[in-house]
């Protein structure tokens, strides 16, 4: 059993409401923090902690923290993303709205140490319910004195607003945040200036993501040298995975980055196997955007070493034969599933989401549906799957935001691991209406080259 | 078409979670409360209003309801059923249950039912992957849904429709 940081208490009777939450230990952090601790110090023991940001990109905090530009007179933000819009991603949902306190607390704690005094919750509109579970904890946090003027009597005001979204994936990157925050289309922001300098109404500004926000609470508590004691090398702490798609137990779990990608499939504690007896034909292990692994790689690295549920060894191998541990949306494909249905949905998602603002990614993701939607319905010619491959390539890199990149790479990793089932498609435009290409040859074992 | 006392103070109590003079970021917020409060759609009279009480242009508000798909710039069933079409969803059967809901309600996607009661939208992933195959409908999530279980809904839903008349 993996230790738990942040949903040990999570389902503790009644812990939504202040009482059980700090009879539990809640707010401790913030007593810790204030009364004990320098806003620098606060930052300092993140920086220690090597927390990364749970947001997808895995940036570490701390250093992102640092970065705050402090001029005199200027307010500072801190602005929590829970946007959370990510195909294959419900795990801010989850803390939420079973333990709100606990982001509550650490975003006490973060705006102390950065010095917001108007602290936002950005979160996605479709939550719709969510804003009061989160307003009646920032209510109860108000009431009892750890939020408002003068808290602690240490001098410092701060106040957390709730903000809902109305609906758009790109609002979830931060500087498309900031503009819809500022009551804009969520269109990004060229970069530089980064929101550091130049963010919240041209305020200097922080975005971490929620679930980045509740693990200060534990790092505070614990110190920061012993979480990095928990997990492996530059993955510490734990981590919220959101497990979804063909397994026994969907939902979220927090593991704490020593497990094996095998164990967690397939052992009783975490996703509990493949339904029906079925096999495993591949995974997405991080949320829509990183690249889909066959079986046979998700095991096992090419090296051959045992694929771990940690930062560095899935995406052990890079793009060729690797992913990425993203946002933690694990999403799991039988061998019934098709690869180029699947991977139309995910085109047509982007199409959808793109905010329009760059031609390649306007136009590149709406053709990488359209081809996608020939090759799934028997329309496709072999020329396509290289255009496909062509038009990623080409959007890679070339626009303002990762969203682009976001729809690019889920296309290429199909291409480049299941080729055979598009080229099937392609060939068979009758029997690929009637039945999946299965499970083919993607779980047998690769040949493990030898190590000089 | 003017908002009641109870929501003009929201209102105010919105603009207040902002600085001085940056009142235009309760712009979204407000047309979830327009939306609300006009009949589950924003039409131009009701986006000149929202306008009005923030102090911005109208063609503020427009650039904006147009960007994001929870604003409905058409009138919708009084019960809109957004079902959730995208990857995760799609692997536990959002196709099959879409087509059902066609069926059931002799309706295709975006369009609505002669009744004006109800109306099918298919929408990308709502961050219920893992309790799929799911749909909004109004503030909360339906999920693990099944072809029972949008009877179910549906019978709810007409009812419900029954007792307000
Ligand atoms: C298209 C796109 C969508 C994103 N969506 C989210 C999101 O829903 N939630 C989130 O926390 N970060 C999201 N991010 C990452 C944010 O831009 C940002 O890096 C993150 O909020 C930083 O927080 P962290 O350092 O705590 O992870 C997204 C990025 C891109 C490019
Ligand atoms: S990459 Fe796409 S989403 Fe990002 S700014 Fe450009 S057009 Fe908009
Ligand atoms: S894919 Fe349907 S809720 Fe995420």
């Amino acid at each position: 059993m993996g230790r738990k940081l942040l949903l040990e208490k999570a389902h503790v009777e009644g812990i939504r409401t202040y009482d059980v939450y700090r009879r539990e230990g809640g707010y401790a952090s913030v007593e810790k923090a204030l009364k004990n601790m320098s806003p620098d110090q606060v930052t300092e023991e993140v920086k220690k902690s090597g927390l990364r940001g749970r947001g997808g990109a895995g940036f570490p905090t701390g250093m992102k923290w640092s970065f705050l530009a402090k001029p005199e007179g200027v307010p500072r933000y801190l602005v929590c993303n829970a946007d959370e819009s990510e195909p294959g991603t419900f795990k801010d949902r989850y803390l939420m709205e079973f333990i709100p306190h606990l982001l509550i607390e650490g975003l006490i704690v973060a705006s102390y140490a950065l010095g917001s005094s108007r602290t936002y919750i950005y979160i996605r509109g479709e939550y719709a319910w969510i804003p009061d579970i989160l307003e009646q904890a920032i209510a109860e946090a108000n009431a009892n004195g750890w939020l408002g003027k003068n808290i602690l009597g240490t001098g410092f005001d701060c106040q957390i607003y709730v903000q809902r979204g109305a609906g758009a994936y790109i609002c979830g990157e931060e500087t498309a945040l900031i503009e819809s925050l500022e009551g804009k289309r969520g269109n990004p922001r060229i970069k530089p200036p980064f929101p550091a300098v130049k963010g919240l109404w041209d305020c200097p500004t922080v975005v971490n993501n929620v679930e980045t926000l509740a693990a200060v609470v534990p790092i505070i508590n614990l110190g920061g040298e012993e979480y990095v004691k928990i997990g492996v090398g530059k993955s510490t702490g734990t981590k919220l995975i959101s497990a979804c798609g063909n397994i026994n137990k969907p939902g979220v779990y927090e593991i704490d980055m020593t497990i094996s990608v095998e164990e967690f499939i397939y052992s009783d504690e975490y996703c509990g196997g493949v339904p029906n007896g079925k096999k495993l034909k591949a995974c997405i292990p991080g949320g829509s955007s990183v690249p889909i692994l066959p079986a046979n790689l998700l095991f096992k690295t090419a090296k051959g070493d045992t694929r771990m549920m940690n930062y560095e060894s899935l995406s052990d191998g890079g793009f060729a034969t690797g992913t990425m541990m993203g946002s933690g949306g694990f999403i799991v494909l039988d061998e019934d599933q098709c690869v180029v249905r699947h991977t139309l949905t995910l085109a047509r998602f982007y199409r959808h989401e793109s905010c329009g603002q760059c031609s390649p990614c306007r136009e590149g993701t709406g053709w990488m549906e359209k081809i996608l939607k020939n090759i799934e319905y028997g329309k496709g010619k072999m020329s396509d799957i290289d255009l496909l491959w062509d038009i990623q390539r080409k959007i890679e890199g070339n626009t303002i935001c990762p969203l682009g990149d976001a729809a690019a790479w889920p296309v290429a990793a199909a291409i480049r691991h299941f080729r055979d089932e598009f080229e099937w498609h392609v060939l068979n435009p009758v029997e690929s209406q009637q039945r999946n290409f299965g499970l083919a040859h993607y779980a047998d074992p690769r040949p493990v080259p030898a190590t000089a | 078409m003017v908002f009641t006392e109870d929501k003009l103070k929201k209102v105010q109590e919105i603009i207040a979670r902002y600085p001085d003079g940056k009142q235009k970021s309760a712009l979204i917020p407000v047309l979830h409360l327009a939306q609300e409060e006009f009949g589950g759609w924003l039409s131009a009279e009701a986006m000149d209003y929202v306008a009005s009480l923030l102090s911005i242009e109208p063609i503020e508000v427009y650039e904006v309801a147009t960007f994001y798909s929870m604003y409905n710039l058409k009138p919708v069933g009084r019960y809109l059923f957004e079902v959730c079409q995208t990857g995760p969803c799609m692997l536990n059967g959002s196709d099959q249950i879409i087509d059902y809901i066609k069926e059931k309600l002799g309706i295709g996607v975006g369009e609505t039912t002669s009744d004006g009661l109800f109306t099918l939208k298919t929408v990308e992933c709502l961050g219920a992957c893992g309790y799929a195959p799911m749909m909004q409908l109004g503030k909360h999530f339906r999920e693990h849904l099944t072809r029972e279980k949008v009877d179910q809904i549906i019978e709810e839903c007409r009812s419900r429709a029954t007792s307000m008349n």
